[in-house]
């Protein structure tokens, strides 16, 4: 059984102090009362989304509530502070909730709710920015597998699909190289980047094909809310069948802003792999393997040049 | 005020908020709008199609920034990264003021993304006032604060929200964004005459207000901003506007968003009470001009 999400340490926020300061006499009284209150709200709910009835140290956590925040004849100080507690976390699940559909496809709702909240009781945001809070969810599963298993694998291949897709969407976009440009420099001194929004990714199940049709099919249960008709049809495309184990290679990225996922063979994955690594471009096609044709390279620097994917190096 | 230093010396008129479900009709049939407010969070990004929209719009329409995560009362120091990601956004905007809450949400780097009440104490409005200081004069832009809804109060608190405000902004000598669904919401939520609030803060800082709608549930309001605006809330606005002058004044709709024209109308009742404010205001110099000679 995974240990309880209670019991699990936020990263990089210091401890709280003992008491909460009686007044605010400087910036540093501040910070404490900050920070006491903010370990409050980022604790995991109870399983009837409460706020936890025992502080850290043992005590009551009406008695630490009362300590600084004010009753009104409706609501106690817990109960004050258990709706920001309660906001926090219905905020961010739906966050991520929305950002997942695949991770969600494969553990179902209610086991992937369970590892949101063990993800990010560990981790909670470190950015200003919500577009990020998915960022270490891949580095979370590989290292407490619990919360995945047995489906570990698969999810972290998803996840880290899913998140190619975050950088896809919104990454910079660099001034594309053009043929005359990469014609000016010996291949052996050439060294190229790919554009920052591209995520290649060699996987061990075919996940482009699993999300998009478990897409697909909360589009259609989403319809089907809609329109009593579909209903049926909604139904029995419920279940989306998780993939087998297939070796796939793929990049994703976007093109006139829209997002795309392309399958790649193993030596073009490769020499993509290579330009990314900064190796110079004759390195680079050598990664390839020797079976690489010629004219197959060349073919393929012609498409990733029309879709805009190298860069020079800065 | 129509238009002070704080809001860059801009008239704007009525807004409304940029949202996602609203791309296409705007891009497509280019309604007449004052201005548009966007979340400065949402387009601090490197690429992509949330840049590419804001330059379709910018062709069109004049833009606002309004930002959700600066967090001025945070006690942690600006982060340097998001300062230069959030001054990128304001040279392509060129954006005549910027607007954040006068809240918490982050400690030691860590985020709640929430905008989270302040302890009322000099000790925090100095702070404040020193990090919205700072921020200013590293973005180079006028900055109005706004006061958000809060559901919870701290022993600590030396004085009023309206005056922790007051003392905020003298401080930092910036400028007000009133909302006065938020003042709503807190005096229901407090206890407190929500016109005391409005009578009490400085009125010549008041650069941008906002109306929206809350929900109403047994024991505290929640500020939703899914529905159209109450009543009691234009009452406040009519008074506001009246003690502060027309203001450029957006409407918040942010859940369960209908169709661009019901949140559009929505936000042009705020006419009604600006109308009633400058007769008001018409009347008040009439007055001091004597008799008239002859009636036209
Ligand atoms: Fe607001």
């Amino acid at each position: 059984m995974p240990r309880s999400i209670s019991s699990i340490r936020a990263t990089g926020l210091k401890a709280p102090p003992k008491h909460a300061p009686r007044r605010l006499a400087s910036t540093n009284d501040v910070v404490k009362l900050q920070r006491l209150m903010t370990h409050i709200l980022i604790r995991p709910l109870t399983k009837s989304d409460g706020l936890q009835p025992v502080w850290i140290d043992g005590r009551p956590m009406t008695e630490v509530a009362e300590e600084f925040i004010k009753p009104n004849d409706r609501l106690s100080a817990f109960e004050r502070l258990q709706l920001y507690n309660r906001m926090y976390w219905f905020r961010l699940i739906d966050i991520m909730h929305d950002d997942n559909p695949g991770l969600r496809a494969v553990l179902g709702d209610k086991k992937f709710t369970r590892l949101i909240e063990a993800y990010l009781a560990k981790y909670p945001s470190r950015s200003f920015t919500l577009r990020n809070l998915c960022s270490r969810l891949g580095q979370f599963i590989r290292e407490e597998s619990r919360w995945t298993a047995p489906h570990t694998a698969l999810a972290t291949n998803v996840v880290r699909f899913e998140w190619a897709q975050t950088v896809a969407f919104d990454e910079a976009q660099l001034p594309v190289l053009s043929a005359a440009e990469i014609a000016r420099t010996p291949p052996v001194r050439l060294r190229l980047r790919l554009q920052p929004y591209i995520t290649l990714l060699a996987l061990d199940y075919p996940v482009d094909t699993y999300v998009v049709a478990v897409k697909q099919r909360n589009a259609l249960r989403t319809e089907a809310s809609n329109a009593v008709d579909k209903v049926r049809e909604a139904k029995q495309s419920k279940y989306v069948a998780r993939p087998r184990r297939e070796r796939i290679y793929v990049a994703v990225h976007r093109l006139d802003n829209w997002l795309y996922y392309k399958r790649l063979g193993r030596p073009a994955f490769l020499i993509l792999q290579a330009i990314a690594a900064g190796q110079t471009l004759d390195d680079a096609v050598t990664a390839g393997g020797r079976r690489v044709k010629p004219e197959q390279v060349g073919g393929w620097f012609a498409m990733w040049m029309e879709l805009g994917w190298l860069c020079r190096k800065k | 005020m129509p238009a002070n230093s704080f809001n860059g010396h801009t008239d704007y008129g009525i807004g409304i908020g940029l949202r996602v479900p609203h791309y296409a009709h705007i891009l497509e049939k280019k309604p007449v709008v004052d201005w548009f407010e966007i979340i400065s969070e949402n387009f601090m990004v490197d690429g992509g199609r949330p840049l590419q929209v804001l330059d379709q719009i910018m062709e069109q329409y004049r833009v606002v920034q309004h930002g959700v995560s600066m967090y001025f009362g945070s006690a942690d120091k600006p982060d340097r990264a998001h300062l230069k990601k959030l001054k990128a956004l304001v040279k392509r905007t060129k954006t005549p003021w910027l607007s954040d809450h006068l809240c918490w949400g982050s400690v030691d780097g860590t985020y709640t993304h929430d905008l989270l009440p302040m302890p009322y104490t000099f000790a925090s409005a100095k702070r404040t006032a020193e990090k919205i200081r700072q921020i200013r004069d590293y973005l180079e832009v006028p900055i109005c604060v706004e006061n958000v809804s809060s559901y919870a109060e701290y022993h600590v608190s030396e004085m009023s929200e309206w005056e922790f405000l007051s003392e905020v902004v003298e401080r930092a000598d910036c400028g007000i964004l009133l909302d006065v669904n938020n003042i709503y919401v807190s005096a229901k939520n407090h206890d407190f005459n929500p016109y005391d609030y409005i009578n009490g803060v400085p009125h010549h800082r008041v650069g941008q207000m906002h109306v929206a709608g809350h929900t109403k549930f047994e024991k505290y309001i929640l500020d939703t901003h899914d529905h159209p605006v109450l009543d009691p809330v234009w009452k406040l606005y009519a008074h506001a506007t009246k003690l502060c002058g027309v203001t450029a004044t957006l409407l918040e709709w942010d859940d369960k968003i209908p169709s661009f024209d019901e949140v559009h109308d929505e936000a042009l009742k705020a006419n009604e009470f600006i109308d009633g404010a400058k007769k008001a205001k018409n009347s008040k110099r009439a007055a001091k001009a004597g008799a008239p000679v002859a009636s036209s």
